[in-house]
């Protein structure tokens, strides 16, 4: 029973990782209807960039943290601009194969220059260490990314749903030229959204900088089961993707304990079963 | 007519030359190096291994004797059917003579398959399975470097002798990690350890930590890890995380190679022990090969235990093709040579080709220093033991290699 909750809770630990991902790939189908094959290697951006931060700048982690994701949102912003607007009225097919060719090149880029074993990271001072809760030892670091990464979920999902701005961005995924008429800048807003989807990426690669191994494959190997959480969730449902990131954390966890083999497809049979009884996901509404 | 009849003459003479040319021994050899280039195994081995095939090409001083050696190298990817499909057009298109490298077990059994049926010449330095030398031994295979055999019995050995006496495993969930686990059990239970429990886990995974707790919770003494490249990496630095060596469990890196203690850093890597069979920084020699090859590598890295095999196992298959005088284009034929010469190169020292394939040399058991102690970037090793090549890998009356029942 201890070695129960002791999963559960090294579940909960991943899911953080599966939300703060599929919520960034909900935020940026939702508002752009773009399918961002290129998260894994945003998120992988993210991690490199607070290795240099720290290596090369001699700036700690928590800087990182701000700083690390306005960099690649930044990035992501000018792939915006100059690559994927351009696809806006088309099938979500060519912005698919846009991104997934961006992450590619990416990868590729990266792969080059620091080869595939990666590079160390270590833990913040501060985070140090581990609490004995009784039925496990919860290094302190892993309980900061589940509540750090549960309040940046939620502030995202409130910033969207629930204020002014938010209002805008969902309207102008409605009806850009009524948004428009209103005087309101929608391209620029768009940009903007993409670059905090981006952003979202690369906080979730400062997070598990200290916990994986900073590489450049570190998000090709995440982003297919993340994809899998946002098809599960229902694509571009915010509190969906934040609901199933953790939930399918806390599937996973369990699979690894009872039948560990299988614990790197039971995502994708969750995924099949889901499409199979309801195509437009747990939360989706049918278009 | 006249010259009709001297024509012919001519050119059934010409004829006759040129296939007596093509039948005998010519001085042309294509080599392939097959490896993982972008994958987890991709510095260890990888286009490092190609480099070291090339120096080797270059060292063995062939062409200035008028020798034609061609490289080529491939990706497998580490999935055995692109690895068999790329070894398979190497033979019948690229007519490629020899395949070395092909690090993943996985991988290199399936290609130890097909370079036997088109009998062509395998130096394996990637691969650790040691069925390569026993079940699935084969003629036309000369195993280098290291093994899962070596590797069980001189950390394995080494650490229930300290006292390790419970273990419990985590393991990659391919033909690799179970030749590992299979071969250290024995080693385990031999010495009177016993082995509390164990988990299999999917090759390239990231997080750890269900599998770590599994085996902080089997209070083993000591926590096997037959698994390589980047998911040992991954679980050194989360059994780090979890507390699990403070906690007084003792981790064993069963294959630990120099990329991977880089990729740790030495802050969280000192202290581990485990067991290799070359360094750069061993002695006169392997420094001054290591110097070289780190000054072609693109991240000036020196070369690991596999791409210094990769070159030993070359070197030596070039002295068997001079001492036979030509390419026989025979692969069994130029093994069979390889088994009869000593082996003595700078980077493993002196050993021999045995009859089952398997190369011997000495093994050396490691401490991974502390971070105070280290010198220079790629300073990580404290030499703690030799354990000589006689007595490293499987003795023949206990190899189940079918070579050696005639």
């Amino acid at each position: 029973m201890q070695a129960l909750y002791a999963q559960l809770l090294v579940g909960l630990i991943n899911g953080s990782f599966y939300a703060l991902l599929s919520l960034g790939l909900a935020v940026i189908f939702g508002m752009l209807n773009i399918i961002n094959f290129a998260h894994g290697a945003l998120y992988m951006m993210g991690a490199f960039v607070a290795y240099f931060l720290l290596n090369l700048g001699g700036i700690n982690y928590w800087w990182a943290l701000l700083i690390a994701p306005v960099i690649v949102g930044i990035f992501g912003m000018i792939l915006e601009r100059t690559m994927l607007q351009w696809l806006a009225g088309l099938d979500h097919l060519y912005g698919l194969l846009l991104t997934f060719g961006i992450a590619l090149i990416v990868q590729g880029v990266f792969q080059n220059y620091f080869g595939s074993s990666g590079l160390p990271y270590s833990i913040p001072d501060q985070l140090k260490g581990g609490v004995n809760l009784g039925f496990m030892f919860l290094p302190i670091y892993r309980g900061w990314v589940v509540i750090f990464s549960l309040v940046v979920c939620l502030a995202t999902w409130f910033l969207i749903e629930k204020t002014q701005l938010g209002a805008y961005l969902r309207a102008a995924t409605e009806n850009p030229t009524l948004v428009r008429a209103f005087g309101i800048n929608v391209p620029r807003m768009i940009t903007l959204t993409y670059g905090l989807g981006v952003g979202l990426a690369a906080l979730a690669g400062v997070l598990s900088a200290p916990i994986n191994q900073v590489r450049p494959l570190m998000g090709a190997d995440l982003i297919i089961v993340v994809f899998a959480v946002v098809v599960i969730g229902g694509m571009g449902s915010i509190m969906g993707s934040i609901i199933t990131g953790f939930a399918l954390g806390v599937i996973e966890g369990l699979t690894k304990y009872f039948y560990p083999e299988a614990s790197n497809t039971v995502v994708f049979v969750l995924m099949v079963v889901v499409l199979l009884v309801k195509p437009t996901g747990l939360t989706g509404r049918a278009a | 007519m006249k010259n009709t009849i001297s024509a012919l003459l001519l050119g059934t003479a010409i004829a006759l030359s040129v296939a007596s040319i093509a039948s005998a021994d010519d001085k042309v050899v294509k080599i392939g190096v097959l490896s993982d280039q972008s994958g987890l195994y991709a510095d260890l081995a990888g286009p490092g291994s190609t480099l070291a095939a090339q120096m080797a090409i270059e060292d063995s001083g062939l062409k200035a004797k008028g020798w034609t050696i061609d490289l080529i190298s491939g990706d497998h990817q580490n999935k055995p059917d692109i690895g068999t499909t790329i070894a398979r057009q190497w033979f019948d298109v690229d007519k490629v003579d020899t395949v070395v490298d092909v690090p993943n077990s996985g991988v290199a059994l399936a290609v130890n398959n097909v370079v036997k049926e088109k009998n062509g010449v395998y130096i394996n330095s990637g691969a650790a399975t040691s069925d390569l030398t026993n079940a699935q031994c084969s003629p036309n295979t000369v195993h280098w470097t290291y093994d899962t055999y070596m590797l069980a019995h001189a950390t394995g050995q080494a650490l229930v002798k300290a006292g390790g006496d419970t273990w419990f495993f985590l393991t990659a969930d391919y033909a690799f990690g179970a030749a590992l686990e299979r071969d250290t059990t024995a080693v385990v239970t031999a010495n009177g350890g016993k082995v509390v429990g164990g988990v299999k886990h999917p090759l390239n995974t990231a997080d750890f930590s269900s599998f770590l707790l599994q085996a902080q919770a089997s209070k083993a003494k000591i926590i096997g890890l037959a698994n390589a490249g980047g998911d040992t990496t991954n679980s050194i630095k989360q059994a780090a995380e979890f507390g699990i060596v403070k906690g007084g469990q003792k981790l064993a890196a069963l294959l630990l190679f120099l990329t991977d203690v880089k990729a740790i850093g030495l802050e969280t890597a000192q202290g581990l022990n485990f067991t290799e069979t070359f360094y750069w920084d061993l002695n006169d020699n392997t420094r001054a090969f290591s110097k070289r090859f780190s000054a072609r590598m693109k991240n000036s890295a020196p070369p690991t235990m596999v791409q210094a095999g990769v070159y030993a196992g070359l070197m030596h298959y070039f002295k068997a093709l001079e001492a036979l005088g030509g390419n026989p284009h025979d692969g069994a034929k130029v093994v069979a040579k390889m088994k009869t010469i000593p082996t003595d190169d700078p980077l493993f020292g002196k050993g021999e080709v045995e009859a089952n394939g398997r190369v011997t040399h000495d093994a050396y058991l490691f401490e991974v220093k502390k971070p105070s102690e280290s010198k220079g970037p790629w300073d990580f090793y404290k030499l703690v033991g030799t354990v000589p090549g006689n007595q490293a890998f499987t003795p023949l009356d206990k190899s189940t290699c079918a070579l050696l029942k005639k």
